[in-house]
Formats: structure tokens, sequence, C-alpha cells
């Protein structure tokens, strides 16, 4: 292969070096005095999430507190990553609940189909990201952690109202 | 204040060797601590013309962040190059960083403080030698950085060491050249001497101002910031001379950069801004008292400081040079451009001598018309596109035309280094 090459025009005869320098200086120094920086002060400021953002689960209780899944399994079904564990339990009164519910939270994708899928609104993401654990056990949300956690939950996309308002 | 005090401390053995090991003492301390915050200042100059913030979370402000990173670097692994001289290695930073503290020794930060013991010179070593052991001791510099490429037996460092020496070497002409003027109208290398000429005589900016731009430029060079940072140019050598350094080694470089950055501009405000002499005012030329010596170190402090500044600001706002173009700028521009000032301004003083004009207020305004006239011819009528060129100013006209007229054909199929047969199977 033979090389192509572009000689460019240059207007060599009318380009002042000093002059593109002032005039970069001047440029740097607009910015220097610009009290307007872009850095968020991350732990003191945050930004705000959308309101669709899908973070870690939550899983929401009724008023005696208890979980509000049924065990029906739907999400375990639909989970892509496969990354729910659900154990099914009934009471006395035929009341389905679950013995176990984990979520890995290192192998979910955040699709977001669990939440979608649930007929009793009861799993849910959260609109959360700060997750740090020391182990990576911890990222194995049982049935009480998922419970007691308190951040604000993800709101899925509605067709009827595409723009979310 | 008596004529007994004001004789010169130095004639007093033993006031003298204590006040000079008092001087160094404190100096290096204040030094030191002023590379330390140079770092910080330069990563917070860097961050605002940015737009960022720039460190901030270790102590009040970032203050504290050159502390950190000296103590990171303490107490990160050290490792030596297996092949490399490591005597050599070793040797290197030291080298680089005690050059850069030496040549501030000689620079005057104040006016002479009076002392009960006499009258006490703030500089570390008055030297009668003044200037030339500056240059000779920055000459010195250039061994700290080829001894770090060469001996890191890494072929990136050579090269970076290789343009180092390359490049100091041919703007330490220039520097000198364009230092000549000052040594002409002071008289004396001494830098004290040169101070009290610009204190009667009006400050050397007025009356070399092409001189001070070209010592700007080649301190620029000498320093080895940007625009002329090719002995570490990162796109091509990696780091450069101190690719193979590590932990305190590769900071000893970092504390050199800035140690030199700070002589410079000490230099620089010595020579060209009129040391620590407080303009619009003579009441600072008097007889000595330590509130004059305060103000004057104040003054002295707020001239490097804007050399400093300078240097921050033009290396957050220009890109590196082409080797080829430093070289030429260095040998093609400022060396004979030098020369012929040289020539001009020692013409310029024989004739104002001879019309009996001594330095003052008219002979400033003189020089200065003279170097308005040089900037006007130079930046105006010699610049465009002389002074800094692009490779294609290099070519032939004719050769030019051939591969414009093979580009246009739709085919410039410059012809490369494989025979013909080679191709296409
Ligand atoms: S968000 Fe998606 S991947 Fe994660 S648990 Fe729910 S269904 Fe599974
Ligand atoms: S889909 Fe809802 S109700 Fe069904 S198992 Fe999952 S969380 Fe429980």
């Amino acid at each position: 292969m033979a090389i192509r090459v572009k000689v460019m025009d240059r207007p060599v005869e009318q380009v002042s070096y000093v002059r593109a320098t002032l005039s970069g200086l001047a440029h740097t120094f607009k910015h220097l005095v610009d009290p307007h920086k872009v850095t968020t002060q991350y732990p003191e400021e945050t930004e705000a999430l959308s309101k669709r953002w899908r973070g870690t689960h939550r899983m929401l209780t009724n008023e005696d507190g208890k979980a509000k899944c049924v065990a029906c399994g739907l999400c375990p079904t639909v989970c892509p990553a496969n990354c729910i564990k659900l154990v099914p339990g009934e009471d006395e009164q035929g009341n389905r609940f679950p013995l176990v519910f984990e979520i890995d939270e290192f192998r979910c994708i955040f699709c977001g189909y669990c939440q979608e899928v649930c007929p009793e609104e009861a799993i849910h993401l959260g609109r959360h990201y700060e997750n740090a654990e020391y182990t990576r056990d911890g990222f194995v949300y049982d049935l009480e952690r998922l419970t007691s956690q308190t951040h604000p939950v993800c709101e899925m996309w509605d067709p009827a109202d595409p723009a979310g308002e | 204040m008596g004529p007994l005090l004001m004789t010169p401390i130095s004639d007093n053995s033993t006031a003298f060797l204590i006040a000079s090991a008092i001087k160094v003492l404190v100096f290096f301390g204040v030094y030191l601590v002023t590379v330390a915050m140079l770092t910080l200042a330069e990563r917070k100059v860097s961050a605002w013309i940015q737009d960022r913030h720039g460190p901030n979370r270790t102590g009040p402000g970032g203050l504290l962040q050159p502390a950190a990173d000296g103590l990171k670097n303490f107490m990160k692994e050290e490792l030596s190059p297996g092949a490399g001289n490591t005597i050599l290695f070793s040797l290197a930073p030291a080298i680089a960083f005690s050059t850069a503290m030496i040549s501030w020794a000689v620079i005057p930060f104040a006016a002479p403080v009076p002392t009960p013991w006499g009258v006490m010179s703030l500089a570390i070593a008055d030297l009668p030698v003044g200037f030339i052991f500056t240059l000779a001791i920055a000459s010195l510099g250039v061994f700290g950085i080829t001894l770090a490429g060469w001996s890191s037996n890494n072929k990136y460092s050579l090269l970076g060491g290789l343009r180092s020496s390359a490049q100091m070497i041919s703007y330490e002409i220039a520097m000198g050249m364009s230092v000549i003027p000052v040594l002409l109208l002071a008289g004396n290398v001494t830098l004290g001497t040169i101070i009290n000429q610009q204190v009667t005589g009006g400050w050397n900016i007025l009356n070399l101002t092409f001189a001070f731009l070209t010592f700007l430029i080649s301190a620029f060079a000498e320093t080895n910031r940007l625009p002329f940072d090719l002995p570490e140019a990162e796109s091509e050598l990696v780091a450069g001379y101190h690719t193979e350094y590590s932990s305190m080694k590769f900071s000893m470089f970092f504390i050199a950069e800035y140690a030199n950055m700070l002589t410079a501009s000490g230099l620089m405000a010595t020579l060209f801004l009129g040391g620590w002499d407080i303009p619009f005012t003579a009441w600072d030329n008097g007889e000595p008292s330590v509130l004059k010596t305060v103000l004057t170190l104040v003054s002295f402090a707020l001239k490097t400081g804007f050399f400093l500044f300078l240097y921050m600001w033009i290396r957050w706002t220009l890109p590196r040079f082409r080797y080829d173009q430093l070289m030429s700028l260095g040998w093609r521009f400022l060396l004979p451009v030098s020369l012929g000032y040289i020539v001009l301004i020692a013409t310029t003083l024989l004739v104002l001598q001879l019309l009996g004009i001594q330095a003052g207020v008219l002979q400033t305004g003189i020089l200065f018309v003279l170097n308005v006239i040089v900037l006007v011819l130079m930046f105006v009528v010699f610049d465009r596109g002389r002074l800094l060129s692009p490779t294609t100013s290099k070519m032939s006209a004719a050769e030019m035309l051939r591969l414009r007229s093979l580009d246009r054909a739709g085919s410039a199929l410059v012809p490369s280094a494989r025979p013909e047969s080679g191709m296409g199977d």
C-alpha cells in the first residue's frame, strides 16, 4: 500500500504565533476567573436522580409490616439474570408468603422486569446508588434487608404517560 | 542611623558566619515550603482553567495536599531498573534537585536589613560574579536530566535525556545572550548592582523589553516547562527521562522542576522587574530599616509570584512544540535576534553617552521607544509564518506543487520504501 498524502493549504503568510498565543492566554484566563465550576462536590452535593433510575431493590410492606410479596414466583421466572431466589411458604389460612427471598445484586442487571411483573407491587427497584459493602456476601440482599431499606423507589415507564409527568 | 552601623556585616567575620548560617537555614526552609505549595498552586490553576475545583479535600482548601503527596511518595516502593547504572540512577535526581536550589543563593530577595553588627545583605551569598554563577549552575542542571535518561537503560528515558541536553544547551546560549544588554546597562554582573541600576534608571522591562521576552522564552525552555517540555513529552516518550523513576526519586525531579521555576522567576524579577524595588516611590531606596526590608520582600515575592503564575498559565494554555520547531526557534530565531539586539543596545548606549544623556527618565524613554519599534517589527512583520512554521514551509515550492497536483488527480501515490513488485500479492 502506498500512502496517500494530503497537503493542506495553510495561510502561512497571515498567521501570527504571537497573536494566537495571546488570544489563547486570554481564553484560559477567562476560565480561570470564572466562578462557575462544573465539578459536583459529591458527598456534600448530589445530583438529582431520574424518576426512572433503576438501582438496588426494595421490597414494600403492607400495614402490619410484612412484605407484600405473595410468593407467586413470577419475578424469579422473568428475571433474565436468574438472580432471585424464592422459597414459598403458606400459613394456616392459605396465605402464601416467601420463606426465603434473596436477590443477588451482583448478578442483577437492573432491567426492572421483576418490578414490572409483580402482581402485588411488592418488589421495586430503588433510586439509590450508594451500595458499597465490605464483603461480597453483603450484596446478596435477603428479605429483611429488602424490606428495611427506605430509599425512594423507581417509577416504571407508563405508556399512558410517556414523558413521566 | 549612625554611620558606624552602615558598615556591611561581612566586616565582622563571626557575625557574618552566624548571619549566613541563619540565612541558609531560614531560606531553605521557606524555599522548600514554597516549592511544595507550588505543586498545589499548579494543580489549582490547572483545575480553575479547566473549570474544576482542584484538590480541596486535604486540609482547609486542600492546603495539606503537598504534605499528603510527600507522605505517599515516601511510602511507595522504590524500583530501580535491573540493567541500569544504579549509582548514576540515584545521583541524577540529587543533581537535578540541588542545582536548582543553589542558583537561588545569589538572588537578593529584599533590601539589606540593618543589624546591630552592620548591614546584612539579603542574598545568601552576595557573590561578585552574580549572574555568571547562576548561568554556570543552571548549565549543571542538565546533567541531572541527561544522566537520569542514560542511567535508566530505557530507550524512552534516553530519548528524553538527549532531547533535554540538546534543548538546554541551545537555549542556554540564547539565555546568556539575552542578558548581555542588561549587563551592558548595569555595567556589572552582580545582581545587587543590576537592581541598583534599575532603581535609578528604570526597570529593565521598559529599557530592554525585547531582551525580557527572549529571556522569558529561554527561561521556559531551560526549566523544561510547557510549551518546551519535550524531555518528558508524555504522548511520545511515556514520561521521558523519569519513566523509570518511582517513589521519592521521582518526587525529587518534581521538586527540581518547581525549584527551577522558582529560581527562574526570581531571576526574571531581579533582572527585569527591579528585584525588590517598590515602584513609584523613592522611599525604599534610602537608609536600610527593618520595615523597608519587609516591604521590599513582599514586593519581590509579588513579582516572583507573577512569573510563577505566568509559568502555570502558559503551561495550561499552549500545546507542546514539535522538536524541529523548538530547535529552529532557539537557533534560527532567538540566537541571531538577541545577538542583533546586543549590537543595537550597545550602539544606542554609546550614542546616548556621546550625547551626554545619563540614566534616568529620558534614557528609559528613548530605550523604550526603540524597544517598541523592535517589537512591532518582530511580531507584526517577522512573526508571520516564520517564527514557527508548519512542516510544509520546509518543502521547496516545486515539491509542494507536485504533491498538491498528485492529490488533485485523486491518486497521491507517494512511492513507498517497498519495491513495486512487492505490492498486490
Ligand atoms: S431487575 Fe431484572 S435482573 Fe434484577 S432482579 Fe429484577 S428481573 Fe432480575
Ligand atoms: S412477583 Fe412480586 S409477589 Fe410474586 S414472588 Fe416476586 S415479589 Fe413476590
